[in-house]
């Protein structure tokens, strides 16, 4: 039976007067489905547990007499109530299972869930470090084969797998270029970084001990190649480029830059940030780039997690290869995968490593899941990642860009992202203003205020994990704050109305900063954790 | 490709749109030469959810899991049994695909969740301020280093290490000072029952920004921090303590209440489990509010919205790179939100109760597992005290003692010789680390494999 | 007592030996709420045009630059508590810190009030 749909109504479309409806006031604060959810210190007692362990029984004990003498304070709750307390807070949060994310630079796309599941495969989660590497080859293997394929698409020679993030890899890669400089005894002092750059990069080469001196962009959003060759000599250790630019572009002159960069004595570092965009179409390694961090959780769609873990494996030219840190992994002939640290580093002839970035080989929970991801997409899927993430973000350009302002939108098509300004805005209307009225159409804003180049920047990044329908929603939405925004709409000032929380007092945060609960916001009347002893 | 929303009638409708005659039209900025003509070399196709794991099921069949043996590793990585509901907790869409939450409003879950992180963390270390985590703890140890080295405003350039530093560690601040100016001074570990915090103090001048000491150590011996406390604060210096094991805090006394200044560590053994090393989660914390401000990373803060609701922010920004770029005090970006998230909820459920109990039956295993040990002809204890790792010596090379007893499906420990392989006179230490999944069958397993070898 | 501007948008107020150096109210309009001042230790010797304080808003940090050359003598104990006195008196009680002037001659070519102001206009 086909019953007629009673209201006619479907999601999406607005309901008129719905803002007038405004309820009475509840005794819990909480708004149905909207609850409110106090801090674990707020709930718990320090005797109650949600763990089933033994009472201690007292006795000899050889903690060589540090045993605690104090409570530390710790809450404790019951499973349910722990459970409950997550799945609360939880529902406070945006994420990409909700919807479009589209933060430019950051690549939000969709977490495939097989790759979690691989992940906690025992053999993989519960593996140590340490093992003999006997017990852990299948470890090595993933490792390795997710090497494997990352030097294959992008060209390169080498790879470092241990950097745990992006900006950990962009570090790796400029020590990496030190280190081949102070080889050749060539000591220079300089790195050069466009302003629209990550500020990782200028963080990160001073970091390594460089000056960082701005590359100028030209007029279409691009470095300005002959004001970049005008710089460099002798003092130039080399470049940090983004290539997808951070405006969305792609730097055509990626191939000249490098070679003048080479010519001069210097090496060409890129961010890989925005590899997204050429992933299989493009491999770095052909535009003579010597080193590239991947963000495997932005790429290989490892998950964000709310701010990390990440993982930032970085491709190395032929030059730099022999400087990579340790530890890493190598396949012998006979088709064994090793691992490769500072004892037997010479029997694989890598004897001018750097040193080493971090205790153990790197991200190998987000590995499993990046060469799962890898697998699956396969070269034509992988092709087609670049190809749909192009095209949603030029399908938004297009449909945006005669009530946004997109300032390099002469220049060409974009890339992976969509780059617009708050030219047209009301006066006292900003882009800050905007973002927070998107939140009430349910939608993360997209990155705000950068690249810094543009004025009032809004870089928007669908990805290719979008459907066409749930673009066209976004299109709606977006389409109907800028007009807000450009008719000059008061209200967009106090958005968002309809978030779990109104605009936050960040200046006051920042002014008395509260970084941990403290024991005299507990609640009149009620002893606080460490009042209360425990034992 | 199951993972691509977009149909080819999409495609075709939305290229009409732009204006683009072709897909490639869009690639238009890409010179010709640096377009991949064919497919990437020797990638197949895309493959089904089943080809796909079964391809990684093999691979991870080719390890032992630490659940299929008798296991007794540590040395910076532990095996604690971590409650399902962590798992389930942390595999919620609403806290696994978030993003960093930049835009607070639609982000306090988050938020909240980095502020109870940050107060238990700080409550565990003994310590005013934690932050949001670092990649790893022997990152963390570095980011510590450097921050002594911004403390002293780069008028002290010595940085002190306790030879019974992680050597890992001892090496990733080594590399990273190779780029700075600081000079390292370290020292080899001995082999004796108490950790030399003589000849640590001694070394101590005033030159020194910091002195970097690990609690307990990597021999698993327990380091007298306050006398290290006060000796380094009379030089000016400040102390950083490092903690590779969590759980013991439920037993031992904070590194914060004994007087380090920074306490950094590993956070893994609670709610993080081991995946071959990682991801894992690096805390910091500081003892004094004061040094806030010199701190790398995100830091969560308390504030209000504007109807007066409490609410969490990320706060203090301007320390960080990008905001501050050439001039932030680390050039760290993400950190480990999801690990700190299986740490908060695994503290949770413990509760300061959860985790007493949790660490003192740890303990009471590891000197079970220590006498038993003692009782082997061979061997010896080398530890007065520990906590749930000691050492013990073989007499003869313990390296090739714990290959042999892997290839029995026994994993024996951590071997002196794996972690200072170019020092012969560890060769023969063994470190043990015992925790609640270790069963006393477990311990016989050890002691009766090690009786046979090497009698 | 005379008073200085520079084109840094600071002011230094010269008196005897000693000047007090601030940021101006149309630099603080500019920066916005002020959540931190880092100040210079007393004793240190800076140079015209060095790095000598950061006033920070939530989202930025700027460097203040050593309008001249000289010893810091004082840095304004206030601002420690309440930031915020750069914005509500920016050129009386959120002054940053008082300096030895090492050459007066650098003080040549500073603006007075009247040119600071069309200064400003003119941006």
């Amino acid at each position: 039976m086909n019953a007629p749909n009673q209201s006619g109504w479907k999601p999406g479309t607005p309901v008129e007067g719905h803002t007038a409806m405004n309820g009475p006031d509840t005794a819990t604060g909480n708004r149905a489905l909207m609850l409110e959810e106090p801090l674990i210190f707020e709930i718990a007692g320090n005797d109650t547990t949600g763990v089933d362990l033994p009472e201690p029984q007292g006795g000899k004990n050889r903690l060589g007499g540090l045993e605690r003498s104090a409570p530390i304070g710790l809450p404790g709750l019951s499973e349910p109530e722990t459970v409950r307390h997550y799945t609360r807070l939880s529902r406070q949060n945006y994420a990409i299972d909700l919807g479009l994310f589209p933060l430019g630079s950051c690549t939000m796309k969709h977490n495939p869930r097989l790759n979690e599941k691989i992940a906690r495969m025992p053999g993989f989660a519960d593996v140590h470090p340490l093992q003999p590497v006997d017990t852990v080859r299948g470890a090595l293997e993933v490792a390795n084969e997710l090497a494997h394929w990352l030097i294959e698409l992008t060209g390169m020679h080498g790879v470092a797998m241990s950097p745990k993030a992006g900006a950990h890899g962009e570090l790796c890669g400029i020590l990496c270029i030190r280190a081949a400089l102070e080889a050749r005894g060539d000591a220079r002092e300089v790195i050069l970084v466009p302003e629209s750059a990550h500020g990782t990069n200028p963080a990160t080469a001073a970091f390594a001990g460089y000056r960082v001196e701005d590359i100028p962009a030209n007029g279409d959003g691009r470095v300005d190649l002959e004001a970049l060759k005008a710089r460099l000599g002798p003092d130039v250790a080399g470049v940090m480029i983004t290539n997808p630019n951070t405006c969305g572009l792609f730097e055509r002159d990626m191939k000249a830059i490098s070679d003048a960069v080479h010519a001069a004595g210097g090496f060409v570092y890129c961010d890989g940030a925005n590899f997204n965009a050429i992933v299989g179409k493009v491999r770095p390694g052909d535009l003579g780039v010597d080193a590239m961090h991947i963000n495997l959780h932005k790429t290989f769609s490892t998950p964000h997690g709310g701010g990390g873990p990440g993982s930032g494996p970085v491709v190395l030219s032929e030059a730099l290869s022999p400087y990579g840190p340790l530890p890493f992994t190598a396949r012998t002939e006979d088709g064994v995968v090793h691992l490769v640290e500072e004892e037997n580093a010479d029997e694989f002839a890598h004897t001018k490593a750097f040193g080493r970035m971090t205790a153990f080989h790197g991200q190998t929970g987000m590995f499993t899941r990046a060469l799962a991801y890898i697998l699956s997409h396969g070269a034509d899927g992988l092709k087609q990642v670049a190809e749909d993430a192009v095209l949603n973000a030029n399908y938004l350009l297009r449909s945006l860009d005669d009530v946004l302002d997109a300032p390099f939108a002469h220049s060409g098509p974009c890339m992976h992202e969509a780059l617009f300004s708050d030219k047209g805005f009301a006066d006292d209307i900003s882009t800050l203003d905007l973002a927070k009225a998107l939140i009430d159409e349910g939608y993360h804003p997209m990155t705000m205020y950068f690249p810094l180049v543009v004025h009032g920047a809004m870089l928007v990044e669908p990805t290719e994990t979008e459907s066409k329908a749930a673009l066209d929603q976004f299109i709606l939405a977006l389409r109907h704050v800028a007009e807000r925004a450009k008719a000059g709409d008061e209200g967009m000032k106090s958005a968002p109305y309809y978030a779990p929380r109104r605009r936050l007092d960040e200046t006051l945060a920042a002014r008395k900063p509260l970084l941990a609960w403290a024991d005299q916001s507990a609640p009149p009347g009620k002893p606080s954790l460490s009042e209360q002893g425990g034992r | 490709m199951r993972y691509l929303p977009l149909t080819d009638a999409d495609r075709s409708a939305m290229l009409a749109k732009i204006g683009a005659p072709d897909i490639d039209a869009l690639f238009a900025d890409v010179p010709e030469e640096a377009r991949l003509s064919g497919p990437i070399h020797g990638l197949p196709m895309h493959a089904s959810e089943m080809a796909v794991e079964k391809h990684m099921r093999r691979l991870s069949k080719k390890n032992l899991a630490a659940a299929d043996a008798p296991f007794f590793l540590g040395a910076g990585a532990y095996r604690h049994h971590v409650p399902a509901s962590v798992d389930h907790i942390i595999q919620r869409g609403e806290f696994l695909t978030a993003y960093t939450p930049y835009q607070p409003e639609i982000a306090q879950g988050t938020l909240q969740m980095l502020f109870e992180f940050q107060s238990q963390v700080a409550r565990l270390y003994g310590c005013a301020v934690a932050n949001a985590s670092m990649y790893d703890g022997s990152t963390a140890c570095w980011e510590a280093v450097a921050m002594a080295s911004r403390v002293a405003r780069g008028k002290k350039r010595k940085v002190v290490l306790s030879g019974a530093l992680h050597p890992h560690y001892a090496e990733v601040v080594r590399t990273m000072a190779k780029f700075t100016d600081d000079e390292i001074a370290g020292a080899p570990p001995s082999l004796t029952a108490r950790p030399d915090d003589d000849g640590l103090i001694a070394r101590i001048d005033d030159d020194t920004s910091c002195v970097v000491v690990q609690y307990p150590d990597i021999l698993g011996r327990l380091p007298d921090l306050s006398r290290i406390a006060e000796a380094a604060h009379e030089k000016g210096a400040l102390l950083i303590a490092v903690n590779t094991e969590p759980v013991a805090l439920g037993a031992i006394q904070s590194p914060g209440e004994l007087g380090a200044d920074i306490v950094v560590g590993e956070g893994q053994a609670i709610g993080v489990g081991l995946q071959f090393g990682g991801p894992y989660l690096g805390l910091f914390a500081v003892r004094d509010e004061k040094h806030v401000r010199q701190m790398p990373g995100r830091l969560c803060g308390e504030t209000v919205d504007a109807q007066g609701k409490r609410g969490f922010v990320l706060t203090l920004s301007t320390r960080e790179q990008h905001i501050r770029r050439e001039k932030a005090t680390s050039n760290i970006c993400t950190n480990s939100g999801l690990c700190a998230l299986a740490f908060s909820v695994h503290m949770t459920l413990l509760g300061e109760e959860g985790l007493r109990r949790l660490a003192m039956e740890n303990h009471r295993l590891a000197c079970l597992a220590a006498d038993r040990l003692a009782k082997v002809p061979g061997i010896s204890v080398l530890n007065d005290s520990f906590f749930n790792e000691f050492t013990v010596q073989l007499g003869q090379d313990a390296r090739q003692v714990v290959r042999e007893l892997a290839g029995k499906d026994i994993l024996a420990g951590v071997s002196l010789g794996r972690l200072f392989p170019d020092n012969d006179a560890l060769a023969d230490g063994l470190l043990v680390a015992v925790t609640e999944t270790t069963t006393e069958e477990d311990i016989d397993t050890l002691v009766s494999a090690l009786e046979e070898l090497l009698a | 007592m005379a008073r200085y501007f520079t084109e840094e948008h600071e002011w230094i107020d010269l008196e005897g030996d000693t000047a007090t150096v601030g940021i101006t109210d149309y630099a603080q309009e500019q920066l916005g709420d002020i959540v931190f001042v880092e100040l210079p230790e007393i004793g240190m010797v800076i140079d015209k045009g060095k790095d000598a304080a950061v006033v920070e808003s939530v989202k930025a940090a700027s460097d203040v630059y050593a309008p001249i050359s000289g010893e810091v003598m004082e840095a304004n104990p206030a601002l420690e508590d309440d930031p915020a006195l750069v914005n509500t008196a920016p050129e009386e009680d959120g002054w940053f810190f008082k300096m030895t002037v090492s050459d007066k001659s650098q003080l040549e070519g500073l603006m007075d009030a009247k040119a600071y102001k069309s200064f400003c206009n003119e941006l």
